[in-house]
């Protein structure tokens, strides 16, 4: 149950899910509400297209493929080519979604998307699931754990991580309506549901997710699934007498700059929390804009430059430290360093 | 008359296509750097294609029943911009500035700074994938009926590449017959002749596996050029793919050939006999 200032919060500002921290919260993996977001972004624009490479139903494309087969291209295990051609639609007025693993999309095809998508200026959306060890069993050639770093690097290309499935139908919705190249980050299992219908949601807007009762020691910046762990351990820290903010980060390009300094200015200390190689990813971009406007000590919860491995989703997140407890540490740590 | 063309407009695109070289040779010597063989092999089709064959309007590159030119190995770009320069889409002054720092002929072509451009390219291999990309496209809105067509330039040395297999085989199971390509068959490539990189034959016979319509012809020919788009149009089901057998260097005696010309720009001594072969008169030369 929710109590206090979070409460209110909930209520009044984000509309989070009620039963947040209920055992039996509701979990829906992320991909799925994108896929729900491009069969309604489809319908919304005849512009929208959808091209998949041979992944059309794990990544949910197959919502949008049976309702537009006109507007729907596959284009078989050819990823350099699925983002080319997508360039070459929308150099034709399309608003192309291509879709497939973030390992292979925009893993890949990066050299194709920074040239013929982002250079080119064209507005094509990149969805790529499975992204993160969460991805379990499959190992590490599947997991990706760098693409937040190679997509952010490129000029023009705007980066959001959704924090759940509501939130990833939103973020597709939204991207269909911009002109800019967009890279949507999703994930495979089933993960909590943090918000609701009636969350606002705006590209470049970070939220506040979680308020303790009393003044923050501390700020949490986070993104995509690992939001719901920051906000578990947010309200474990708050019962031992640590209180934090958690902010939610989706978009990680263009950054959502006032929200983090003035995170930074009221907390005087930072953690971020990524499911993501720790070099390069959201953390880095929250650490370049941190330092240039209110440098305060940081943590980085993440992968310390491994590769992943099989296992299940759960035991791995624990395995490279990105659990409640590691983010837990890194609180108790960077309040030291204060 | 030679064909479909008259010996008139056969001779008016001959020296359209000289001047077109006569200007290569010109940016390649002031820029310093730069491809030469490639972009004067090219001239004859480039010029076909934008003296000829293309609907197009230079005064309003924006139209939007424009047929698309994709050219994907962008470095004969000198090529593309003196076509264009010559053709009416910016002045032939403006030429000598490609390469340099502002100018909107970039060393490889770019969008951003010259928008009538229909990509930007340089990395080999992608430009395929954008033509078909727009042949897909104008087929959903314009169903196989349109009248647009999407002319792709690709070279023979990317057929190395990957990706141009990919974008093949899309090509050939959707069945754009409103896709025209060129591959500039050349045989050169940076590290030397094609076949001793990496053999290519049958090209032919491969293009043909994936469904498309193959054609072979002189590239240096008017009449073989503009006869393979017309035969390209009555294509009702599958993509076209004009294998163009040109001379790397065309016109330019100690470049013909020489796959060592394939990255390099004349000396000021050697650009003076390039246009004086070409017919270039002494005034003219400006270097």
């Amino acid at each position: 149950m929710l109590t206090g200032k979070l409460k209110k919060h909930i209520e009044k500002m984000v509309n989070l899910n009620p039963k947040i921290f209920d055992k039996d919260v509701e979990q829906v993996p992320i991909r799925k509400g994108y896929g729900e977001g491009l069969l309604m972004a489809g319908e919304a624009s005849e512009r929208v297209v959808a091209l998949c490479a041979d992944l059309t139903e794990s990544t949910h494309t197959d919502l949008f493929a049976k309702k537009f087969p006109d507007r729907f291209i596959e284009v078989g295990v050819a990823e350099q080519n699925l983002a080319s051609v997508a360039s070459g639609m929308s150099a034709m007025g399309k608003i192309p979604f291509i879709t497939s693993y973030a390992m292979f999309s925009p893993g890949r095809n990066w050299e194709q998307i920074r040239t013929t998508i982002c250079y080119n200026n064209r507005p094509v959306k990149i969805a790529g699931s499975h992204a993160g060890v969460s991805v379990g069993p499959d190992g590490g050639t599947h997991q990706a754990i760098e693409d937040i770093a190679i997509t952010r690097v490129i000029p023009r290309m705007v980066v959001i991580s959704p924090c759940d499935a509501i939130e990833a139908k939103k973020a597709t919705i939204a991207a269909a309506k911009t002109d800019s190249p967009t890279y949507i980050r999703l994930t495979r299992e089933k993960t909590p549901v943090i918000t609701t219908e009636e969350t606002p949601f705006e590209i470049g807007k970070a939220q506040v997710f979680w308020q303790s009762e009393e003044e923050s020691h501390v700020g949490i910046v986070a993104t995509g699934a690992l939001v719901y762990k920051a906000l578990i351990a947010g309200k474990e820290l708050e019962e031992e007498g640590i209180d934090v903010k958690v902010l939610n980060l989706a978009t990680i390009k263009p950054l959502d700059e006032d929200a983090l300094v003035s995170l930074a200015k009221e907390t005087g200390a930072i953690v971020t929390v990524e499911e993501h190689q720790i070099h390069g990813g959201m953390g880095s971009a929250v650490a370049e804009c941190l330092a240039k406007n209110d440098p305060v000590p940081m943590e980085f919860v993440g992968i310390d430059d491994k590769f992943g491995q099989s296992g299940k989703p759960e035991e791995l997140l624990e395995h490279y430290g990105m659990g409640v407890e590691s983010i837990k540490k890194a609180v108790r740590k960077v309040i030291l360093r204060k | 008359m030679s064909g479909i063309l008259s010996d008139k407009q056969i001779q008016n695109l001959e020296l359209q296509a000289n001047a077109v070289r006569i200007s290569i040779i010109e940016m390649l010597v002031e820029a310093g750097s730069g491809h030469s063989a490639g972009p004067l092999g090219m001239a004859d089709i480039f010029t076909a294609l934008y003296f000829h064959i293309l609907k197009h309007d230079p005064k309003n590159p924006d139209w939007s029943e424009r047929d698309r030119v994709v050219l994907s190995n962008g470095h004969i770009c000198p090529v593309l911009y003196a076509t264009m320069a010559h053709a009416g889409y910016f002045p032939v002054e403006e030429l000598e500035t490609l390469r340099k720092f502002g100018s909107r002929l970039q060393g490889h072509p770019h969008r951003d700074f010259l928008p009538m451009l229909e990509t930007s390219s340089g990395p080999l291999g992608s430009g395929l994938s954008q033509a078909v990309g727009m042949a897909i496209a104008d087929i959903i809105d314009s169903g196989k009926s349109t009248t647009r067509r999407i002319y792709g330039l690709l070279s023979d040395g990317e057929q190395d590449c990957g990706q141009t297999w990919e974008a093949g085989m899309l090509a050939g199971k959707n069945k754009l017959n409103n896709l025209i390509c060129f591959m500039d068959r050349n045989h050169i490539q940076i590290d030397g002749r094609t076949e001793d990189i990496m053999p290519l034959e049958p090209l032919k016979a491969k293009w043909e596996a994936w469904n498309w319509h193959v054609i072979d012809i002189d590239g240096h020919n008017f009449s073989e050029i503009i006869g393979a788009v017309e035969e390209a149009k009555k294509v009702s089901d599958k993509p076209i793919m004009i294998i163009a057998h040109t001379i790397p260097g065309k016109d330019v005696s100690f470049m013909e050939n020489d796959y060592r010309w394939h990255g390099k720009p004349p000396s000021k001594e050697e650009a003076v006999i390039a246009l004086q072969e070409l017919g270039a008169i002494g005034e003219k030369i400006k270097i």
